[in-house]
Parts: structure tokens; sequence; C-alpha cells
């Protein structure tokens, strides 16, 4: 199974009910490693489901879902992100009651081996310091490190989530719609610094803004009713007959 | 209120903050010194010394409350046992002839304490919120009556007691006189505040912050927030043991009242009134309620109710605490906008020492009038049965009130104008 040991996320015949309402019906997805993959759908379709169902926020009700080539489906989120998959939020999730730096420190803390160590300084940990000061140099909010989170911009909130979900190193990085709510001079700062600190890593990015879909995916998936009916390239996406009708037909016209 | 993270950051960033921030410790340890040579009569060295235990104990419960935001309503659970635990082992200590002296002691409290917390923690901690409020309640109650029932080990109704003077003796103190024991508790409360301190500054005090905060997004950066809020959990019930520890040892005693629904809600009202976002909050708290407690039991039968109308307040109008209010203060400062706010403040405390006077003489109105010494106000002598006293308060109440209400009013316009200042200069967020 080379095929499948290659594939950075593989998800195969995953189901998701809520009691009777089947949300997931038989989801297949790959997505090969260092590809750019964007899910898109109409509301409704299932792409946050998806998200918490790959990144363990939520356990499949049957089906299996692998990264790189491991079972994880039934992981808890944890265990699942110390394998090398971060994800972002929708709805703004930071730690609001502690500055930017902090935000991000936590967020390297595992990475770097401290774990739950209470025997050491935080502030006296070199490696932890300079990923820190590196990622928030990246995300552009080092002149902002002292302000607590919550007092953030929503812009910079954004920014700041993109920044904790990259900070463990995360070989899959999965963001989910990065630039909701933004402005369009905010949406191409955010497309570009996204582009950038997802280089040479496999990214999954659920995403409403067409542009942003198609200036940075390799490869799209459409989700509708809790099934994938396409993937392929953008070029691909945008001739199919099925999409079209399904989904962009209607912001189309 | 969210900048004491800040400001550690940068006092370890920074050789000057640096010096001032060993100051503060260096200060805090001299004042301990030397408070008994100041204040030499058996009364204060009492009440130093219980502030003492109650600051170890409040500095643990805010492990819990204001580090990891679990709301406990059982901490004493933790203090009780190290309570007992240390009374037995000085028992044991005498009865076998260990080479253990008294200073020790309190150490076994503390592995009583975290003992119970090894035990039921990975239980309780689960879940957060109102389901570890509530098994905390259960497990406070399931202890505080255990305790009765089982009397070879808590003595029942009447504890166990002990000698701390049985023990071996070091360098030559015997711990019989109360400032030996003052000297005991002190340096215990150094090297637990210490020890607490330090524990904000590791990895692990930090994600305890960010379980606080946001225990789901916790799970996306690799923690397990069960494993951060059980370890959390050990180190608060260790830390209340050394304090429980250290009260067996100032009483000669350990009892169910130790381990109480009451002692745990003193700890909370300690630790909320002095404010859960500073780490020297709770030394406040501690400082306030033990010294009201001790002043108040003596002056007034309602004490309780004063301490529940203080809670009140600092709940409504300050959920920051003492500690809080104060460092509202300090961007102002750093902006040289604190004078603006300053008169203000002035003009509005005689309206507002006005209404607390009133509102004291209303409660103790109330509770003296079947009976009771005259009410003592500033050396001004009331009796309870008569109309002048009712009116009186009535007039301090009704005035005080509207009067306050508008100095008050002010001092939030001075307070805005000082804060948009202090904004634009950059000090504020």
């Amino acid at each position: 199974m080379s095929g499948a040991v290659s594939a950075a996320i593989e998800v195969r015949a995953v189901e998701k009910r809520f009691g009777n309402v089947g949300i997931i019906r038989d989801l297949n997805l790959s997505v090969a490693k260092g590809e750019r993959h964007a899910i898109i759908g109409p509301n409704g379709a299932g792409k946050s489901t998806t998200f918490n169902l790959i990144s363990g926020h939520i356990a499949p009700t049957s089906g299996e879902v692998r990264l790189n080539g491991d079972l994880i489906s039934g992981l808890r989120p944890f265990e699942i992100n110390r394998r090398g998959l971060s994800r972002s939020f929708q709805v703004t999730n930071v730690f609001a009651r502690m500055t930017v730096w902090e935000n991000v420190r936590c967020a390297v803390l595992w990475a770097t081996g401290h774990r739950y160590a209470f025997w050491k300084n935080v502030d006296s940990l070199p490696e932890v310091r300079e990923r820190t000061a590196q990622i928030l140099d990246d995300i552009h909010l080092t002149h902002r490190r002292d302000v607590p989170a919550g007092l953030l911009t929503y812009a910079e909130q954004r920014e700041l989530e993109i920044g904790i979900t990259i900070a463990s190193g995360a070989t899959v990085v999965m963001l989910d719609e990065p630039t909701a709510g933004m402005s369009h001079a905010e949406t191409d700062r955010a497309v570009a610094l996204i582009r950038r600190l997802t280089e040479g890593k496999t990214l999954v990015i659920v995403e409403h803004d067409m542009s942003v879909v198609f200036g940075l995916a390799d490869r799209i998936s459409v989700l509708v009713y809790g099934h994938i009916i396409t993937s392929g390239t953008p070029e691909e996406i945008r001739r199919d007959p099925k999409v079209k009708e399904a989904y962009l037909g209607e912001e189309a016209h | 209120m969210t900048t004491a993270a800040t400001s550690t950051s940068k006092m370890a960033a920074e050789p000057a903050g640096g010096l001032r921030f060993y100051g503060v410790w260096l200060l805090g340890i001299l004042v301990l010194i030397v408070l008994p040579m100041i204040f030499s009569s058996g009364g204060s060295l009492t009440s130093f010394s219980l502030i003492g235990i109650a600051i170890v104990f409040a500095l643990s419960y805010n492990i819990l409350l204001g580090q990891t935001g679990l709301l406990s309503f059982g901490h004493a659970v933790h203090y009780g046992l190290g309570g007992f635990a240390a009374c037995h082992m000085m028992n044991a200590v005498v009865s076998h002839g260990w080479p253990i002296p008294l200073p020790f002691i309190p150490l076994f409290g503390g592995l009583g304490g975290l003992a119970f917390a090894v035990i039921i923690g990975w239980v309780m901690t689960k879940r957060a919120g109102t389901v570890f409020a509530m098994i905390s309640l259960g497990i406070g109650e399931l202890v505080a009556s255990s305790s009765l029932i089982l009397r070879s080990v808590f003595g029942g109704e009447s504890g166990i007691t002990t000698d701390r003077t049985a023990l071996p003796k070091m360098l030559g103190w015997s711990f019989g006189p109360q400032l030996q024991v003052y000297y005991l508790i002190a340096f215990w409360l150094v090297l637990s505040a210490i020890a607490m301190y330090a524990l904000t500054r590791t990895p692990l005090g930090r994600i305890c912050n960010a379980v606080r905060d946001n225990p789901e997004r916790v799970q996306f950066i690799g923690y397990d927030p069960h494993v951060v809020r059980y370890i959390a959990f050990c180190f608060a019930g260790f830390f209340a043991g050394i304090a429980g520890g250290l009260a067996a040892i100032n009483f000669e005693i350990a009892n169910s009242a130790y381990l109480g629904a009451i002692q745990s809600g003193l700890v909370l009202f300690s630790t909320f009134i002095g404010g859960t976002a500073f780490f020297f909050g709770p030394i406040l708290g501690a400082i306030l309620v033990t010294y009201l407690q001790l002043g108040l039991t003596n002056l007034t039968t309602a004490w309780q109710l004063y301490f529940g109308i203080i809670f009140i307040g600092i709940v409504m109008y300050s959920p920051g605490g003492i500690a809080g209010l104060l460092m509202m203060h300090r961007p102002l400062i750093r902006a040289g906008t604190l004078w603006t706010v300053i008169p203000s403040y002035l003009v509005a405390v005689v309206p507002t020492v006005a209404l607390a006077c009133g509102v004291i003489l209303a409660i103790e109105t109330v509770a003296r009038f079947s009976g009771g010494d005259p009410i003592n106000l500033f050396g001004i002598a009331f009796i309870a049965t008569s109309p002048v006293t009712w009116l009186t308060a009535a007039i301090l109440v009704v005035g005080g009130f509207f009067v306050a209400r508008l100095a008050w009013r002010r001092i939030a316009e001075a307070w805005d104008k000082a804060a948009t200042v202090a904004r634009d200069r950059g000090y504020l967020a």
C-alpha cells in the first residue's frame, strides 16, 4: 500500500451521524504530502465537520482516517496533534487573557519537548524563546507581543490563530476559513502569509473566498451534503459540470 | 488585569526589572523578620502566625482558581488532611524517638495533602467548570463527615492533639514560645511562596493559564487538559497540606473543623477578595480576611454579614479583587495621568465613609436591638433602641448614597479621561 503511505491525509468511507441525522456520508479524501488542498462547498455541506473529524475534535461513526499512513481516527485531538497535524479554527480560538507572546510560546512548548515540565524556568529556554520570536516575526505581531490576545483587532487575532497553528512545526496544517471576515487588503496579506508559512508542508484549507481558493490550492475537493462529489486541479474543478450545478452555479449568477 | 504575565516576562528580560523583582521578595522577607520586633505582643504574634498560614493556604488555592481556572468548594480537605498528617507524624516522632525536628513537620503535612490529591484528583479533574465545582463540594462534605466517623484516624469530635515541644530541638529552639512558631511559619511561608511563584514560571504553569483561558484549544497544541488540571490539583493539594501542617503546629491540634465547608469557603473568600489574576492577590486577601476575622469577631456578632457584603461588593464591582483594583492604576502611573484622578478620589472619600457608617449603624441596630452593648462608632455611643440612632443611620445611608453616587460618577469621568490619555501614550492596550 505504498499509495496510502505517500498520502499525508487519507480519509476512507467516513460517516458521521448525530442521532439519526447523517452529517457526513461516505467521505473519501486523499491529500498528498506537500499538497495545498482546498475543501469548498455550500454552507452546511459539512466542511467544518470534516475538519473536526480529521483533527479528532469529534470521532467518526464509521470509516477511518490516516495521517501519513497511521490510523488516527478515534484518537484524541492532542494525540493527533503530537503526530504532526495542527489545525486552526473558524471562530477565533486563542488564549484571550494571555499575551500574544505567551499564546505562541504555549504552542511551541510541547513540540520543543518541555511538555508538563514543572522544574524548568520557561523564560530561560533559548530554543523556545527563539522559535516564539521567529513565529511572531513571521506573523508580523512582534510589535504587539505584550498585548493580551483578547485585545487584538480581529485581523490580528486571525493572524495569531495562524501563528499558534504553525508554531508546533506540524507537517500537516489545516486552516478553517482563515480569511473569513477580512477586508480585501487583509485577505491578500493573510494569503501571502499562509503561502509563505506552509512552504514545504501539507495544507488543507476550508475557504469561501474563491479567489483565495483558486489562487492558493493545488487541488480542490467539493463537498456537498457531507459527500465529496469530486476532487481535482483548480482547472478541472472549474470545468466540472457537477460542481457548477452544485456549487459554483449558485454563486456565479 | 491582564498585565501580570506581561510584566513578569519583561522582568526576566530587563536587568533593572529583575533587580526590582528580587527587591520585592527581599523586602517581603525583611518585613517578616522585623514584624515581631515592632509588634511583639502575644496577640499580634498569634495574628501574624494565623495570617502566615492563611497566605500559604490562599496561594495554594489560587493555583486552582487563578492559574488553572478550577473553582473548588472543598480545598480545605487537603488543608485538613495535611493538619492530621502533621499531628500524627509529630506524635509518631515523639513515640518512636525519631530524630526529626519540628521544622520538617510541615513537609509531612504537604505530603498528606498531596497523597489525597493524587488519589482523588484524576477523577475530579476530568472535567472543569461546574462538574469540578460540584465534585469538590461533594468530596469536601464526604471527607468532613468521614472525619467524625473514623475515630481512630481523626479522633472524632475532639480531634487529634499533639505537643510540638516534645519533638527533638533544632538549633536550641524548643518552639514552645509563639515567637519561635511565628518564625517557623514565616520560613515555610517564604519557601512555599517562592516555590508557588516559580511554578507559575514553568512550562506547566504557563499551560495551566492556557487551560484556564481555553481548554479546547490546548488540545490542539499537544496538551491533554486533564493531565494539566491533575498536576495543578496535586500541587495545590501539596501546598494546602503544608498550610494545614503549619496550623497543626500552631494550635497543637487537628480536628474536623480544619476540613469543613467553612474553611473551604474562607479560602475562596480570601483568594477572590485579594484578586486571582495576580500572584500577590491572594496574599492581600489572606491578610485582610484573617485580620478582619480576628478583629471583627471581637467587635460585633454580625461579622459574617460584613464579610458577605465585602465579598458581594468585590464580585460585583471589582471582579479583579484588591490586586486588580491596584494594578488598574499602573498604566496611569506610567503614563503620568494618575494625578488627574486622585482629586476625584479624595472628593469621594467623605460621602463613601458616611454611607459605610450608615450601613454599619443600621446593621448593628438590628443586631443589638434585642439587647447588647451600645454601638461604638468613632467613640460615639449609639443606643440600638433609640430613634436618634435610627434617624442618624437613615440620614447617613440615604444622604451618603446620593452624594457618593455623584462622586463616583466623577471618578468614572476622570478615569475615562486619564485612560484615554494613557492609551494615546501607548501605556494601555
